[in-house]
């Protein structure tokens, strides 16, 4: 006889996306934590110059870029990296949504979290618009 | 000042910012553009692109607290954010087509908004108007937790709601900010849903929307490491604490204070967009 398998109820969903949630901004605080020491060691006594615009170079733009650069372990390239991180948790959120409303069944509202996924895939990756 | 003292200075603003928008309910994210752009003199485009990521930090962060207590409509939250991502993408892009003055002044307006929003008393809460179609078929009803006992409730007026999430979707990506206090307003006034529902609901929706113009932000060069990140630290700590110190505060002068500050940010950014100083 096998134990019956815990129901996939919003309530148990919601438990575990909130942890989720949680652990996600832990890494990724972390993870900027570490880069920002690297930059303030290295580049603490130069001068700030943010006020004027020019964007960021192109390593610091795309997902690629970001995750090839921190292999360098340069401080602004690791703080990028977290801050990649911290974006990509709610994105994991939605989802972990759709494998959790698959499980209850509920087709309409897979199609709904695709739905969503895609405009945020599409944000990140889906180059300018 | 160098760098270190810049990050230290930026870091500690940021940290008072989080405490008191989670102590006024306010939010953290609404006060860190004009803080930077006005104080700082830092670029309003690397100003927002680090107050959408602190933004991110204190939603998923407060998440957590919220989902346990049971108020928050996963269905709700999903439904609406179709409309939310799609609008933060459209305001991401027009941030980036729009000159930076009419951007500062459209803050300065939404700012001056949501200061005296957050004035005002509480709506008296909406009565339930009984079953709606489109909302029995997109499964929006459900339950909440009352001191006595589960409360079933109906949602309503779907088409009016949605549109106004696409608004505060749009309004999110163009200046940077939670728009918080926009969905409640949809969910709650429009919708009839629960204020305690509404407010759970849409911290729950605020990440996911800014992650979508983060995207966008990202991949203009908006977001610069060595400025978010005491930013994003400050912020998520202040609103950590804030949270902590909440339960035993009378909060009805500090928003008050709170407000007036606001107020003053809100004119300043009116101002330097006005005089095309920013």
């Amino acid at each position: 006889m096998h134990k019956p398998a815990v129901a996939w109820t919003d309530q148990r969903v919601e438990y575990i996306v909130a942890d989720l949630l949680r652990a996600g901004v832990l890494l990724a605080a972390s993870v900027v934590t570490l880069g920002g020491i690297i930059f303030l060691i290295r580049h603490g006594s130069a001068l700030p110059q943010y006020s004027r615009f020019v964007g960021e170079p192109l390593q610091y733009r795309t997902v690629s870029g970001i995750i090839r650069g921190s292999a360098t372990f340069h401080g602004r390239n690791i703080i990028q990296l977290g801050l990649l991180l911290l974006i990509a948790t709610p994105v994991a959120r939605v989802a972990f949504s759709v494998i959790a409303f698959a499980l209850e069944r509920d087709r309409l509202y897979v199609v709904i979290t695709l739905i969503v996924l895609a405009v945020l895939l599409f944000s990140l990756v889906g180059g300018h618009v | 000042m160098n760098i270190f003292e810049h990050t230290l200075l930026i870091g500690l603003g940021s940290l008072l910012a989080g405490f008191l928008g989670a102590l006024t309910g306010l939010g953290g994210g609404i006060v860190i553009t004009p803080l930077l752009t006005v104080l700082f003199g830092v670029d309003i485009r690397y100003a927002i692109g680090a107050s959408l990521v602190s933004v991110i930090a204190t939603s998923s962060g407060a998440a957590a607290a919220y989902v346990k207590e049971g108020f928050t409509n996963i269905r709700i939250g999903m439904f609406l954010e179709i409309a939310t991502t799609v609008g933060a993408v459209v305001g991401a892009s027009a941030a980036s087509r729009l000159p930076a003055s009419a951007i500062s002044v459209i803050f300065g307006v939404v700012l001056l908004l949501s200061a005296y929003a957050s004035t005002r008393p509480a709506p008296q809460e909406s009565l339930d108007g009984g079953p709606n179609r489109l909302a029995e078929r997109l499964k929006l009803d459900s339950t909440f937790p009352t001191l006595q006992g589960m409360k079933s409730y109906h949602v309503r007026g779907v088409p009016a709601g949605f549109s106004l999430m696409f608004v505060a979707g749009t309004l999110s990506g163009l200046l940077g900010i939670g728009s918080g206090a926009l969905k409640v307003i949809a969910m709650d006034q429009a919708m009839h849903i629960p204020f305690k529902v509404s407010t759970t609901t849409s911290n729950f929706m605020i990440g996911v929307t800014a992650a979508a113009s983060a995207g966008v932000y990202l991949q203009r060069g908006y977001i610069d490491p060595g400025l978010t990140m005491p930013v994003m630290l400050g912020v998520a700590l202040g609103a950590l604490l804030g949270a902590r110190v909440l339960a035993r505060t009378r909060t009805a002068k500090l928003r008050v204070v709170f407000g007036i500050v606001v107020a003053v940010l809100a004119f300043e950014m009116i101002y330097h967009g006005v005089t095309g100083r920013i």
